[in-house]
């Protein structure tokens, strides 16, 4: 059992707790991830660590609850099972004038990563979609480390209206861009790995399909990078955008889609 | 006296029952049939089944026991060489090993002795008996890093010499493949495997689950950091294997570790109930003639919905892999065998889901590197077979996480740990065994493994 030391409501139905796991918190770096089993009899799930307190011995995860599995986890008072982190850590280095894309609880992921890019000496923009202001997450940590922070929202109701895409385009047309990171929805980093492709901008993504161990063990995260089958568990969880067969990635995304709704329905 | 070659058969679930349901398909030997099959054994002078058994069981003397009812007896003398007959009664492949150099073999009897080696171990589970061991604590710390068959017996043998022992695993459950791999009704969870689990934790083993070793905690951290003297590595060889043919990422297309692991770790067979789901439709295709195969195949029947699971394999069935007793119960519970057959594509529907397997037909060739006859595809014998989900079980490959993250730590160009013949490392006090090293094999050796390491780690720590 690990005990969930705070839980906060960021935004409608978006999660962040505070768990207690000091091996965890010792050992992660920007970009691993854990395996969560909210409750016995619960699915395990893929969650991105968002921040780690060593001397606290916790860690933070933030999800939106969609299925009965984050149900459980949204009304956990604690966690039955725990394991990380896992997946390889993000390659960080002084790549110039980065540019992170972050969309809806994307931006969770999207966050550790974006303070380690900026502490290695990285000149930062950060472009943060949500479907309206409330749904926008994490923008007053995101703020203080960007250089330019650029928000876009679905309605309009921050930022500018529109996609994410439409806030980098003009970037990439200033030729002002080295490096982009994106994290968020498929969609979303399908848009921005073709618009970067076009301008032969490195574009790294990190990728969520479904998981059970996270260790390698069973594939069903296998993604094709470039023609080739990788594991998002023990290759990844990020690829080069350019390469990664995003339809392929949304249909095996789409595989239980019945079932969890069914699930869900039985649950709740 | 003459020969006694009417070999008692184990009491079973009746198939068209069985194919319904997940409980044990074995039921065991009573007890009159258990005396009554160690009285056919002959006591050879040289007992020529103790040379098929890989960690040379004293066969005749426990079977001796057998016939005399002391069973407490016969459970000392299999103990002293394996730990789990409970288990190792259920799932060795004993027509290769010990029932085929049985004398009695070469008039088509064998002695039973895998359900001998099951009716003791099932009566040492009933009775508790592994506690008769609880030594004090030496003080000195060896972790072991896996729960699987390897690693229970690992720890169980240093604990028997007084070493305090950690196990960590990485999944939520203790156990491995005997949890996550094999089924339910070929080795019960919570009557078998958890009944051995708790005999060790009785005994003062200490288990942590939820540590995948490489990455909560790196080996130097065991061996630094934390103390230990001395660390078992048995991490399976948990790395599915694809062919690489199209089609192979169409959904519903399970590698063999995912389709169980949903089955029988996440209890995806109890349909609605479970929160891990699986889909198997109408009509499954199983790829592979291993045990994993037949589990695959087996626990896919099982399931409420399904009409028909064909078991696709390149060669004849003379040269499948799994155990004789696997391929009859499945041949008995419907189970279509596609002999000399090999899938070359996947066809998918729209949406993306697997609708139909392209296969070919194979002919023997000449033998290969494994003294197998070479499997040849037929010209022109390209057929479909309309499936709603695929299993794919054609073997694993070396899990790389213990390798990418153990500076120093030698590997061979599959992956596999390197040891010598104890079970040694390349790294002092570092030890390996079970499927990490041997690649893909059976539960008998790596628990075979595990006994060894165990008894090096020993010699060398009592130093």
């Amino acid at each position: 059992m690990y005990e969930i030391i705070s839980k906060r409501l960021i935004a409608p139905a978006v999660w962040r707790h505070t768990i207690k796991a000091p091996e965890i918190a010792r050992k992660r770096q920007a970009g691993n991830f854990v395996i969560v089993r909210p409750i016995t009899g619960s699915e395990r799930i893929p969650l991105t660590i968002v921040s780690s307190d060593t001397q606290a011995e916790t860690i933070d995860i933030i999800f939106q609850v969609v299925g009965a599995t984050t149900m459980d986890l949204a009304e956990a008072k604690s966690i039955q099972d725990i394991v990380g982190p896992l997946g390889h850590p993000t390659h960080i280095e002084n790549y110039g004038r980065v540019v992170v894309v972050g969309g809806g609880v994307g931006i969770a992921p999207l966050l550790p990563i974006a303070q380690a890019l900026k502490q290695a000496g990285s000149r930062l923009t950060a472009i943060l979609g949500a479907r309206s202001k409330d749904f926008l997450i994490l923008e007053d940590d995101l703020a203080p480390i960007s250089d330019e922070l650029l928000i876009a929202t679905d309605d309009g109701s921050q930022g500018q209206k529109g996609l994410v895409t439409n806030a980098l385009k003009p970037l990439l047309d200033k030729k002002a861009v080295d490096f982009v990171l994106a994290i968020g929805p498929v969609v979303m980093m399908k848009a921005v790995s073709e618009l970067t492709r076009s301008y032969g901008v490195k574009t790294m993504v990190s990728l969520n399909p479904l998981m059970i161990d996270g260790t390698g063990m069973c594939g069903v995260c296998r993604c094709k990078i470039d023609g080739q089958t990788k594991f998002a568990c023990v290759d990844g969880p990020e690829f080069d955008g350019h390469q990664v067969d995003f339809d392929n990635l949304t249909r095996r995304l789409s595989m239980y889609h019945a079932e969890e709704k069914k699930r869900k329905e039985i649950r709740s | 006296m003459p020969l006694n070659l009417n070999r008692v058969s184990m009491p079973e679930q009746e198939s068209q029952e069985r194919r319904h349901n997940f409980k044990e398909v074995n039921l065991g030997l009573t007890p009159e049939l258990a005396r009554a099959e160690a009285g056919r054994c002959l006591f050879c002078k040289k007992p020529t089944c103790i040379d098929g058994c890989p960690v040379r069981i004293n066969i005749p003397a426990f079977i001796q026991a057998v016939l005399d009812n002391d069973l407490n007896e016969a459970v000392r003398r299999i103990r002293v060489d394996n730990s789990l007959p409970g288990i190792c009664g259920r799932v060795c492949p004993q027509e290769t090993q010990c029932e085929q150099t049985c004398v009695l073999n070469k008039k088509g009897a064998p002695i039973a002795i895998g359900a001998l080696e099951r009716y003791v171990g099932d009566y040492a589970i009933r009775e508790c008996l592994a506690t008769e061991c609880v030594v004090a604590e030496n003080g000195i710390k060896v972790a072991v890093v896996g729960s699987g068959p390897s690693g229970l017996t690992c720890a169980g043998e240093l604990r028997k010499q007084g070493y305090s022992v950690t196990v960590f695993e990485a999944l939520h459950e203790l156990g491995g493949v005997l949890v996550y791999g094999i089924p339910e009704f070929r080795l019960p969870k919570e009557a078998v495997v958890q009944v051995e689990i708790d005999t060790l934790k009785t005994m003062g083993v200490e288990f942590k689950t939820n540590y995948l070793i490489g990455k909560t905690l790196l080996l130097s951290d065991l061996m630094e950091a934390e103390g230990f003297a001395a660390v078992y590595v048995a991490t399976g060889s948990g790395y599915p294997q694809f062919m690489q043919i199209p089609g192979e990422d169409l959904n519903y297309v399970y590698s063999a570790n995912e389709f169980l692991t949903r089955m029988n770790l996440m209890q995806a067979y109890k349909g609605d109930a479970a929160a891990t789901p699986i889909f198997v439709g109408k009509s499954v295709a199983v790829i592979g003639g291993g045990n994993t195969a037949m589990d695959a195949a087996r626990c896919a029947l099982r399931m409420p919905g399904v009409e028909k699971v064909s078991l696709i394999y390149r060669r004849s069935e003379k040269e499948m892999p799994a155990r004789t007793e696997e391929v009859k119960h499945a041949k008995e519970e419907g189970i279509n065998f596609q002999f000399l057959t090999a899938p070359t594509e996947y066809l998918g529907t729209p949406e993306g889901a697997v609708r139909a397997a392209r296969c070919v037909r194979m002919e023997l060739g000449e033998p290969d590197a494994s003294g197998r006859r070479r499997p040849v595809v037929i010209p022109d014998s390209e057929y479909e077979i309309q499936v709603d989900a695929v299993v794919v079980a054609i073997g694993t490959q070396a899990n790389p996480i213990i390798a990418q993250t153990t500076p120093g730590l030698e590997i061979n160009k599959w992956g596999y740990i390197v040891t010598d013949e104890d079970g040694l490392t390349s790294i002092k006090n570092i030890y390996a065994g079970g499927d990490i090293v041997s690649g893909a094999a059976t539960v008998i050796l790596a628990m075979g493994a595990g006994r060894n390491a165990a008894q090096k780690i020993h010699e060398v720590l009592a130093r």
